[in-house]
C-alpha cells in the first residue's frame, strides 16, 4: 500500500513537478484553441461539400472522410511530422499537430454535421428560399443553426475526444501537459507527475463528461 | 530527377517496400490480435457492468459510474503511461502488449457500459411490467425482453466507439508493442525514408476502411428502429 502511494500519489514529487505540468497545461490549452476551431470549421466545410451537386465532389469527400477516419490519429501525426520532411516539408511540432488533427477532426466533425444537416427537413430550406433569402442565407440563418442544435451533444462529445487527442502531441515532443508530465516522470523515476496530469485532465473534462452523459440519457429515455 | 520519381522514391520506393513488407505484415498480425482481444474483453465487461448496474444497488453503482466517467475523461495515452511505467515499481511486471490490452479493454468497457445502460434505460417501463406480469423472473425479463430491444439501439454507437478504441492500438508504439506503427517507425529510422510510414498508413487503411464502411452500413441499417 505504501509503495503504491509513494509511486503514484507522492505529494512531494507532485509539488515539484507542478510548475512544469501547469506550463504544459498552457500549451495543451493553446493546442485546443487552435485545433477545436479548425476542426469545427473544417468539418462544416466537409459536410457542406458532401452535399454538393457534383457526384465527383461527393465521391472525393466521402473517400477522404473514410480515409481519415480509418487512419489512427497518431499514425497521421507521425506521418506528417516524420514522413513529410523526406519530401522537403519540415513542420514544427505545433504545426504538425494542427495539420494532422485538422485532417482527422474535420472528418469526424464532418460526419456529425452531416447527420445534423440531414435532420433538418427540406421544407425549412424551401420556406426560407421562398421568403427571398439567397441559398447561402438560407443555409447560414435557417438550416445550419437547426442542424447544429440537433447534434449539439455529439459535437460536445467529439470536442472532449479532441481535447484528449492533444495528449498525442507528446509523441512529437510538443511540450504540452502529458509531455511535461512524462519528462518529470523520467527525471524522478516516479509516476506521480503523470497522475497529477491525469487529475488535471479529470478536472477539465469530468464536468463535460457528466453533462454529455445526462444529455445522452435524456435522448435515450 | 523529376518530381514524379522523387515522389516515388520518397514514399513508394520499391526495394524498401519489398524489404519491409514482412515486418509490416507482422505488425498487422499483432494489431489484429490485440484489437480482437480488446473487443472481446471490453464489450463483455461493459455488458456485465451494465447488467449489474440495472440491479440498481447504490453501493455498487457509484463505483461503476465513477470508473466509467474517469475512463471517459482521461486520454488513453495517459493511462497507458501510468500503467506501463507505474506498475513495475510496485512489483507488477506486465509485458507491453498486456498493458495495452488491459488499458484499451477497460476504456472500451467503460464506454460500452454507458452505451448498454442508455439502451436498457430506453426500453419503456411497460415492457418490464408486462414481462414480469407474465411470470418471468427478473433475469428472464432482462435476458429475453429488455436486452434484445436495448441491443438494437446500442449497435451504432457501440460500433463507432469500438472502431475508435481499436485504432488506439497504435498507441502501443509508445511503449514498444511491435504493432504496425512501431514496425513502420523502426523501418523508417533504419532506411531513412518515408516509404515504411506510407506502408504503415496503408496497412491501417486496409484494416480499417472496411470496418468504417461496415460501421456506416450498420448505422443506417439500425437507424430506422430509433424513431
Amino acid at each position: 500500500m505504501d509503495a503504491i502511494l509513494l509511486q503514484f500519489f507522492n505529494i512531494d514529487i507532485m509539488v515539484q513537478a507542478a510548475p512544469l505540468i501547469f506550463r504544459g497545461l498552457g500549451m495543451t490549452l493553446l493546442v485546443c484553441a487552435a485545433v477545436v476551431p479548425l476542426g469545427l470549421a473544417g468539418g462544416l466545410m466537409v459536410a457542406l461539400a458532401g452535399r454538393a451537386h457534383s457526384p465527383g465532389v461527393r465521391f472525393v469527400v466521402a473517400l477522404l472522410i473514410d480515409v481519415f477516419r480509418a487512419v489512427p490519429p497518431l499514425v497521421l501525426l507521425i506521418f506528417v511530422h516524420a514522413g513529410l520532411p523526406f519530401a522537403g516539408l519540415r513542420l514544427s511540432p505545433f504545426t504538425s499537430v494542427c495539420l494532422a488533427f485538422f485532417l482527422n477532426n474535420s472528418a469526424y466533425y464532418g460526419e456529425i454535421y452531416r447527420a445534423g444537416l440531414d435532420s433538418v427537413g427540406a421544407g425549412q430550406r424551401e420556406a426560407a428560399r421562398s421568403t427571398g433569402l439567397t441559398a447561402w442565407q438560407a443555409l447560414a440563418y435557417v438550416v445550419i443553426p437547426q442542424a447544429v442544435r440537433n447534434v449539439l451533444p455529439d459535437l460536445v462529445s467529439n470536442t472532449v475526444e479532441v481535447v484528449k487527442l492533444t495528449s498525442l502531441a507528446s509523441v512529437v515532443a510538443l511540450p504540452e501537459m502529458l509531455y511535461s508530465a512524462d519528462m518529470a516522470r523520467s527525471l524522478t523515476y516516479n509516476s506521480s507527475p503523470i497522475v497529477l496530469a491525469a487529475v488535471v485532465y479529470l478536472v477539465l473534462l469530468w464536468p463535460v463528461v457528466r453533462l454529455i452523459s445526462r444529455l445522452e440519457h435524456r435522448v435515450g429515455g | 530527377m523529376d518530381n514524379g520519381s522523387l515522389f516515388i522514391d520518397t514514399f513508394f520506393k520499391p526495394e524498401l517496400i519489398v524489404r519491409y513488407l514482412p515486418d509490416i505484415l507482422k505488425g498487422m498480425a499483432v494489431t489484429i490480435e490485440i484489437a480482437v482481444l480488446v473487443v472481446l474483453a471490453g464489450i463483455s465487461l461493459g455488458l456485465a457492468l451494465a447488467l449489474v448496474r440495472s440491479l440498481r444497488w447504490r453501493l455498487v453503482n457509484i463505483p461503476i459510474v465513477v470508473l466509467v466517467d474517469v475512463a471517459r475523461a482521461l486520454p488513453p495515452l495517459v493511462l497507458v503511461l501510468i500503467v506501463y511505467f507505474g506498475l513495475p515499481n510496485v512489483g507488477i511486471l506486465l509485458p507491453s502488449y498486456a498493458v495495452l490490452w488491459l488499458v484499451l479493454s477497460l476504456l472500451l468497457a467503460a464506454f460500452a457500459e454507458e452505451i448498454f445502460w442508455a439502451g436498457i434505460l430506453s426500453v419503456r417501463k411497460g415492457q418490464w411490467e408486462a414481462a414480469r406480469s407474465t411470470g418471468l423472473t427478473y433475469s428472464q425479463t432482462l435476458l429475453h425482453v429488455i436486452l434484445p430491444q436495448a441491443v438494437r439501439l446500442t449497435v451504432p454507437p457501440l460500433t463507432n466507439r469500438t472502431i475508435a478504441i481499436t485504432k488506439n492500438t497504435a498507441l502501443g508504439t509508445v511503449i514498444g508493442v511491435p504493432e504496425i506503427l512501431n514496425q513502420a517507425t523502426t523501418a523508417e529510422s533504419f532506411s531513412f525514408n518515408a516509404t515504411p510510414l506510407m506502408m504503415g498508413a496503408i496497412a491501417y487503411l486496409v484494416l480499417f476502411v472496411p470496418v468504417v464502411i461496415a460501421g456506416r452500413y450498420i448505422e443506417t441499417r439500425f437507424a430506422w428502429r430509433r424513431t
